[in-house]
């Protein structure tokens, strides 16, 4: 008799059964573990000779914070940055994926990327997962046809902005830009307003926190100004100091002597092969 | 076989006709109110939207009203809540005033009465639907406070209720300091006022400002705040990346 069950050959693309599976989960009350999220601040602004991004630098776990100093402005290209709120993880990975689609094209067409490039690879990747990738973006770099700034939803949609926030702490650092923002702003003045933007988010929202990173891009280049504001220095360190001894210390001596627990026969039988 | 056993309702305590009796979510609701302690009294600003779900339903509403001699009350949240409790404090001042002892119920008064109305309807479970923001002056005493729906109350230098939460205070807990002049709280007010008009879906550009200081209360006519559309990138967005907007 023929079986039943006719083998379908592996259908492409992504599987969804795991979401069923945790619809249905979820249903009869078993929630999911939690996410690494950034519950984050991040910003971009557009000044007179480029982009500025900023981004505040804690992630969460939850109620816990996970990593007090971590990176949120991840590399594109020499001239784009891209600065990621969300699931860290998936940030980082599909940053890191069109990262390298990005110089595999520069190295084919020979040309500088252009931001609009690293746009479509974000947003058709984004929106081939219909949002269980959640990473909401912030990409801004300049190419040949000038500076650019976008911001990029888990959904795959994108928005071009002069300036932009993303992130748990989104509200309050865009009240800070929609009153503060003018156009041609010089460097100095964009990166002062970027840093306020990302302390308000910072100081007024509980999953932003710690320093600011800052990176500033023109036509000339890029500076990342890792940390370029510390608000949350330790308060109580110790003026002594820590020293630790420079050996292991011992602490007891105790000498156990092992007894003899096999008894051995000579010329015993051999072991069954 | 049957394994279904019947369905216990999930409040059996309460009958089937209860539940038309309970706040369950509100219908018609105002959005932001947001009020800061300046040099004389008390500033506080709100829109007059009334809004019904998605769509803006009534245009002009009054969300600030004078209480008694010495107070404003400004409300966001369910409007017919709102109506009800200038109804109780309508009466509370009426009984104030019977007394005709030369007291008169100040801002901290009113403020704790409102909180003990607040937190005793949430606990019956029939809440009412209102972020509330008390502020007032008497004998050169400043007060500002705030009760939620849930009975959650305060008093600050500056408050703000719904998205001012997010968009105003941030503001505010940067450029606040003590001794405001008049026209640098209107100023400040005007500037939240504006972020909120921007980025919350059911603000709307027509507020009123209302001040009390010790000489009495002032609310504004209802005007609207100057707003700029005319950033560069908002003239052709698509311009550098052909699809988006």
């Amino acid at each position: 008799m023929s079986k039943s069950v006719i083998e379908m050959p592996p259908k492409g693309g992504f599987s969804f059964d795991l979401c069923k599976r945790n619809e249905m989960l979820a249903k009869k009350g078993v929630s999911p573990p939690s996410f690494r999220k950034t519950g984050t601040t991040i910003v971009g602004l557009i000044f007179q000779d480029g982009v500025i991004l900023g981004a505040d630098t804690r992630a969460t776990e939850g109620p816990i914070v996970c990593d007090k100093n971590c990176e949120k402005i991840h590399y594109m290209a020499p001239n784009i940055y891209c600065c990621g709120a969300g699931t860290a993880a998936d940030t980082e990975a599909v940053t890191d994926m069109v990262s390298s689609q990005l110089q595999l094209h520069r190295y084919h067409t020979g040309r500088e990327s252009r931001v609009v490039t690293a746009l479509t690879l974000l947003k058709r990747h984004l929106f081939n997962y219909q949002g269980h990738v959640s990473a909401a973006l912030v990409l801004g770099g300049v190419d040949v046809t000038g500076p650019h700034l976008h911001t990029i939803y888990p959904h795959g949609s994108t928005d071009t902005l002069p300036f932009a926030t993303m992130g748990s702490g989104s509200l309050a650092a865009m009240a800070v830009f929609e009153s503060k923002y003018k156009e041609g702003l010089t460097r100095d003045e964009g990166i002062k307003l970027v840093t306020e933007a990302i302390c308000s988010g910072i100081f007024n929202d509980l999953g932003s926190g710690s320093n600011v990173d800052i990176c500033v891009i023109t036509k000339g280049g890029k500076e990342y100004l890792r940390n370029h504001l510390q608000p949350n220095p330790r308060t109580y360190t110790s003026s002594k100091g820590y020293s630790f001894p420079k050996k292991t210390e011992v602490l007891l001596t105790k000498i156990t002597p092992l007894k003899e627990k096999v008894e051995i026969i000579e010329g015993g039988d051999a072991m069954e092969e | 076989m049957n394994f279904m056993a019947s369905k216990q309702p999930e409040n059996s305590l309460l009958g089937p006709e209860a539940d038309s009796q309970r706040t369950l979510y509100p219908y018609v609701t105002g959005t932001s109110v947001v009020a800061l302690k300046y040099k004389d009294g008390i500033l506080m600003a709100a829109d007059m939207g009334g809004s019904y779900g998605s769509t803006l339903r009534y245009k002009s509403v009054e969300r600030i009203k004078p209480i008694g001699k010495h107070s404003l009350l400004g409300a966001s949240g369910e409007i017919s809540d709102f109506q009800e409790i200038l109804r109780y404090l309508d009466e509370l001042i009426l009984y104030d005033n019977m007394w005709d002892d030369g007291n008169s119920l100040g801002p901290k008064e009113v403020h704790n009465y409102l909180t003990r109305v607040m937190y005793n309807r949430r606990n019956k479970f029939n809440p009412l639907w209102n972020s509330l923001v008390l502020g007032g002056v008497k004998n050169g005493q400043k007060y500002l406070g705030t009760v939620s729906m849930i009975g959650v109350n305060f008093e600050d230098n500056h408050v703000a209720t719904g998205f001012g939460n997010h968009l105003a205070r941030p503001i505010l807990r940067q450029e606040w300091h003590e001794n405001l002049s008049y026209e640098d709280g209107v100023r400040l007010l005007e500037k939240c006022m504006r972020v909120l008009l921007y980025r919350d879906r059911s603000a709307i550009n027509k507020l009123q400002i209302a001040k009390i200081t010790e000489e009495g209360t002032t609310i504004s006519q209802p005007y609207s705040l100057k707003t700029y559309w005319e950033f560069s990138a908002f003239a052709n967005p698509a311009q550098g990346a052909v699809g988006t907007w």
